[in-house]
């Protein structure tokens, strides 16, 4: 029983991060219809941004810690917001496939430059809050980093619901994301709202970043790529353009790939958590929590 | 009010307005009617900004605002309910009108515009908190006018209003924009199949076909024409 909990802890806590970087992609084929293949280098942006900014600070103080988390956050959230301005829009009118195609180039740009400006050798992540284990009655063992990950993403996860229902700009998120002709109409002007997104979503990638970074503290300009893929696959996992099925699509990944880390055939850990992600999706082709859409024409 | 001029629209190789004019004067009903792909909907969406027009001025209270973004063009007070009604169905009936005040930030003013919303709809009030994608086809049309009007316009675009609704509530719904004009003193200019109603609420009307505009007459007038009792008013 301890080691159930113990495993499903250490899912919980991987697959919020899976959940940070799903949101990413989630938001954006929300108001695009397109999947931005360069959100993972942009979590690999915020891994780096923390880094290099928690070299200025003190280091192990919460204050010094949350001072990282939210320079990095800004950092990939303006990245976001550039990216969006002078790869994507230019393409809006387009074939999705165009824009596609320019993601997956501005993801090997990020890669590339990331192994130009921050070398390609790994670096060493520092401990940015007090670190401390915490074992309970039973035997269950917590790191105050893994508590720092479920603070912080259950901190982002309620501000971004709020955000997105209750607010403004969140309304004239789901909007664009319903009809951007009739969005146009009513006065919102698109591009913000859709610079907005980007914003949003890659500081919550950055967020994932520093957490990653935090528990497995080495750190490469190629690191965004295998967590990158995975979120995107809980991004469909849950239904994408849906935000809460972003949520428990990364949640449900992290655990069931701790799970099978944690059995006899861990060697296959990716192929069997993608073996069973492809099985969801045989019986639930729109995500656990999507709906089907028809082609409206 | 509103003053176009030699309007031409292209879909590609596809010439949609041949160069129309019309003009709709302040506190104005004018109509424009027509068969299915005569270029209604499209001389709607070129005023509102959403086509590129191939030349041709718009001339909104004496400013040309061809070829300005349609979110900017609502600013100045025109709103433009779109064919298909094109509510936000994902939002609720109070989030689509929060949202058609999206533009404007004195609070006690658009309380005020919900409120004279809810008068005119009152349906709408019963279901404020529902999805706008559960309504019926004739009240989703009463939320797309509802919404446009949270914007507080000087100049209404109806694009049919009557399409796919039970004729009872086409009804209740043409009443409803009568009273928004005369209430409001809100000019609108209507696109519609149904040209029978149309004539009978407008002041004035426009006759497309395939692009250009062959008959305009007061609405008295045009229903007593001949050539649009035949083509139009389906009597011979």
């Amino acid at each position: 029983m301890t080691e159930f909990l113990q495993q499903l802890i250490n899912g919980l806590s991987l697959g919020a991060i899976y959940a940070l970087i799903a949101l990413g992609y989630t938001m954006v084929y929300g108001v695009l219809r397109f999947i931005n293949f360069a959100h993972s280098d942009v979590f690999m942006v915020g891994a780096f941004a923390g880094y290099y900014i928690s070299k200025r600070i003190p280091r192990e103080s919460l204050g010094g810690g949350l001072l990282v988390l939210a320079g990095a956050m800004l950092i990939c959230a303006i990245l976001g917001i550039v990216i969006e301005r002078l790869a994507y829009r230019p393409l809006r009118s387009r074939s999705k496939l165009n824009v596609l195609i320019t993601a997956i180039g501005v993801s090997l740009l990020l890669e590339n430059a990331g192994q130009f400006f921050f070398g390609a050798n790994p670096k060493v992540f520092p401990a940015l809050f007090p670190v401390k284990t915490f074992t309970f009655g039973n035997g269950l063992v917590m790191s105050s980093n893994q508590m720092a990950v479920f603070i912080v993403a259950i901190i982002l996860l309620v501000s971004l619901q709020f955000i997105v229902r209750k607010t403004k700009i969140g309304t004239a998120m789901r909007a664009v994301s319903f009809n951007p002709t009739a969005a146009s109409l009513v006065g919102i002007n698109n591009d913000v709202v859709i610079s907005f997104t980007f914003g949003l979503g890659s500081a919550l990638a950055a967020a994932g970043g520093i957490l990653y970074a935090l528990n497995y503290p080495s750190i490469d300009p190629l690191m965004g790529i295998l967590p990158g893929l995975k979120a995107f696959v809980a991004a469909v996992l849950g239904g994408i353009g849906n935000i809460p099925g972003a949520a428990l699509g990364g949640l449900l990944l992290g655990i069931i790939e701790t799970f099978v880390n944690g059995s006899r055939f861990s060697t296959y850990t990716d192929a069997i958590a993608f073996a069973i992600l492809i099985l969801i999706l045989l019986f639930r082709p729109a995500g656990l929590l999507g709906k089907l859409q028809v082609e409206k024409v | 009010m509103l003053e176009i001029k030699n309007l031409k629209v292209n879909y590609g190789a596809i010439t949609a307005l041949q160069g129309i004019s019309l003009e709709v004067k302040q506190g104005d009903i004018v109509t424009l009617i027509g068969a299915n792909g005569a270029g209604k909907t499209t001389t709607l969406r070129a005023i509102s900004g959403l086509l590129k027009l191939q030349s041709g001025e718009v001339l909104y209270q004496g400013r040309n605002i061809a070829n300005m973004p349609a979110h900017q063009i609502v600013k100045l007070g025109m709103s433009h309910v779109p064919e298909g009604r094109m509510v936000f169905a994902n939002l609720t009936v109070l989030e689509n009108l929060q949202m058609g005040a999206y533009l404007r930030k004195d609070k006690k003013g658009i309380q005020q515009e919900m409120d004279y919303v809810f008068s005119v709809f009152p349906r709408l009030k019963e279901r404020q908190k529902q999805v706008a994608g559960t309504l019926s086809g004739g009240e989703q049309q009463m939320l797309a006018i509802g919404r446009a009007l949270m914007s507080k316009p000087k100049f209404l675009m109806l694009d049919e209003p009557s399409l796919g609704i039970a004729p009872l509530l086409v009804k209740t719904i043409f009443e409803k924009i009568v009273e928004i004009n005369k209430q409001q003193g809100i000019s609108i200019l209507l696109v519609e199949q149904n040209a029978n109603l149309a004539l009978e609420i407008s002041r004035y009307g426009y006759v497309l076909e395939t692009g250009r505009i062959i008959l305009q007459d007061q609405s008295a007038a045009l229903r007593q024409n001949p050539q649009v009792k035949s083509a139009y008013l389906g009597g011979g």
